[in-house]
């Protein structure tokens, strides 16, 4: 098993091409594998709970762990208790230990 | 300390994205953790560790450079220098050589280093793990 770490920076409202780490993430899960994705920057606007057509739902049912930076959040007015099911709060020390965890590919996008 | 080591490609240039900013908080928290680094910073982002950059005023608010307090990317990149130094992990960043040349791009703060697209294979070959942040 591998451990794969997504690190998503993009708004989905703005870049459709989140959904290639949606459609990826999902697929390695179901192949077995530990899969995070890290929200950071405008990615942390998809993890609002009212946000219409997010993709992270989709992720969490799959069983992806789905992090988010409380910096972002911050900057971006974002409650803790505005997150989608399934979205926890996190940090970049957080990130910084998963990414130097053994076996793990990290992509940033 | 510890025995890990994390690289990161940069490519963005000063003051256009916030990925600068996620990059400079990585490697903070990295280095405080004990963690090496490794910086190989291409295209845009050689002129990061510019010294010659400055904090500006702000003409409009008729403030002062010292007022407006502008954070500057030379700045935060020396800070991580001496984030490594007091935590006795090793932060190693290179600039690509050939962009710093095509920008003229050549005066640095102290720790920098020039190199080559080989001295990020290096990087890669040796870490624990390598982030390439790209531009879009």
């Amino acid at each position: 098993m591998t451990n794969y770490l997504f690190i998503e920076c993009r708004d989905p409202f703005e870049s459709k091409d989140t959904q290639f780490v949606a459609e990826t993430a999902t697929a390695l899960k179901q192949r077995d594998n530990e899969v995070t994705v890290f929200l950071v920057q405008n990615g942390v606007l998809a993890a609002r709970r009212n946000a219409r057509g997010s993709h992270l739902s989709q992720l969490a049912k799959a069983g992806v762990r789905l992090l988010a930076d409380d910096f972002s959040l911050r900057e971006r007015g974002i409650q803790a208790a505005e997150l989608l099911p399934g979205i926890q709060q996190s940090n970049i020390d957080a990130l910084t230990d998963i990414l130097v965890r053994e076996n793990t590919k990290a992509i940033w996008h | 300390m510890s025995n890990k080591t994390l690289t990161l490609a940069l490519m963005d240039p000063p003051y256009e994205s916030a990925n600068s900013t996620t990059a400079f908080r990585l490697i903070a928290a990295a280095l405080q953790k004990g963690i090496n680094v490794n910086v190989f910073a291409y295209e845009g982002a050689v002129a990061l560790p510019l010294r010659t950059q400055v904090p500006h005023p702000n003409p409009i608010k008729g403030t002062t450079a010292e007022e407006q307090h502008h954070p500057i990317t030379s700045a935060f990149i020396s800070a991580l220098f001496e984030a490594a130094a007091a935590s006795g992990a090793k932060l190693d960043w290179v600039n690509c050589g050939m962009c710093v040349d095509e920008r003229g791009a050549t005066e640095w703060v102290d720790g920098v280093r020039r190199g080559g697209p080989g001295d990020f294979a290096k990087f890669a070959r040796e870490s624990t793990n390598t982030v390439v942040i790209g531009t879009r």
